[in-house]
């Protein structure tokens, strides 16, 4: 009964490096923001990066996202469109109402 | 009919007493054997792609109103991180166990499945149980979701994700159930294989949470 799906699932192994992995890019970034052992702005890109690093943690050993099957390849480019669309929606928001809050405050 | 869809393992002679409707579901399915589930898993895919739409329009105005605090609490006044620390936890850890789950899917074990999954729902169980806790303190100290726009659209990010997990639970229940019920059997492990999808998309969200909610709102 088994098949390439199945194959693509990973194993154990691949299960442990990804959540040892998620534990550790977890865990600074709740020690930084607690411990304030660096300045505000230093703080908050550093924990930013450490999300966008887990998170590409979970989408290879949780999700299987792949280059190397025909399927992977698909399930990416479809993700890298979401991703952009996602970029768009808070980004360009974020903008529009800042800059607009700023420009009411003078 | 319905166990002539639901199990292809279903033995000739039983599958012959149904009507010919029945023949021909049972033959579609037969092509879709080849397939493997691999459209249903693409098209789950592009549910969950959709679904990341949602959760950034509601993070798109978390961060535009979070400040508006209305004379009310701030983030840094209410979160408490070592609390989100034990909830994050709690979902990373059932991240992993049902990724055992799958694979004793794969290995055909049933029994190791259904402890596995039954160890992910107490996990999750107890994520839902920790945040709802959380919104209750916070709605009995009087910073409910009509205090301030920074309340809104925290109830709102946050509860929509918890709605997710709670959906995810009741998927997880009803597959237990199957899985007790039916084994192992090609669809249900297709059905497996998109809550996994759903369950893990769900712990990246909590990621963006945490991160831009609890931790940025505290720092």
């Amino acid at each position: 009964m088994s098949n390439h799906h199945d194959a693509a699932h990973g194993s154990v192994k691949s299960y442990g490096i990804g959540f040892l992995l998620s534990v550790v890019l977890t865990v600074i970034p709740f020690w930084l923001v607690m411990s304030g052992a660096l300045d505000k702005w230093t703080t908050i890109i550093a924990i930013l990066a450490f999300a966008v690093i887990q998170i590409l943690v979970h989408l290879k050993y949780f999700l299987h996202l792949t280059q190397t099957t025909e399927e992977g390849k698909v399930n990416t480019l479809t993700f890298l469109f979401s991703a952009l669309i996602i970029l768009l929606v808070v980004g360009l928001s974020i903008w529009i109402i800042y800059a607009s809050n700023a420009m009411m405050m003078h | 009919m319905s166990t002539t869809v639901l199990n292809p393992q279903v033995p000739a002679h039983q599958a012959q007493r149904h009507s010919a409707p029945a023949h021909a579901v049972a033959h579609a399915h037969e092509h879709e054997h080849h397939d493997t589930g691999g459209n249903t898993l693409f098209g789950f895919w592009l549910y969950l792609m959709t679904d990341c739409l949602l959760f950034a329009s509601a993070f798109a105005t978390y961060a535009v109103l979070f400040m508006n605090t209305a004379g009310g609490p701030s983030g840094q006044d209410i979160f408490e991180l070592d609390y989100v620390l034990v909830e994050t936890f709690a979902l990373l850890f059932s991240s992993i166990t049902y990724g055992f789950a799958m694979l004793a899917a794969q290995r055909q074990n049933r029994s190791a499945t259904l402890t596995w999954l039954a160890v992910t729902f107490a996990l999750g169980a107890v994520f839902i149980g920790m945040e709802v806790n959380e919104f209750h303190h916070l709605i009995v100290e009087g910073f409910g979701p009509q205090r301030s726009a920074f309340l809104t659209a925290f109830f709102s990010l946050v509860g929509m994700h918890g709605l997710h997990v709670t959906a995810g639970l009741i998927w997880m229940l009803v597959l237990m159930l199957e899985v007790s019920k039916r084994g192992l059997g090609n669809k249900t492990r297709i059905r497996l294989n998109c809550l996994s999808l759903f369950w893990h998309f769900l712990d990246i969200v909590w990621i963006c949470v945490f991160t831009v909610v609890y931790l940025m709102g505290t720092v």
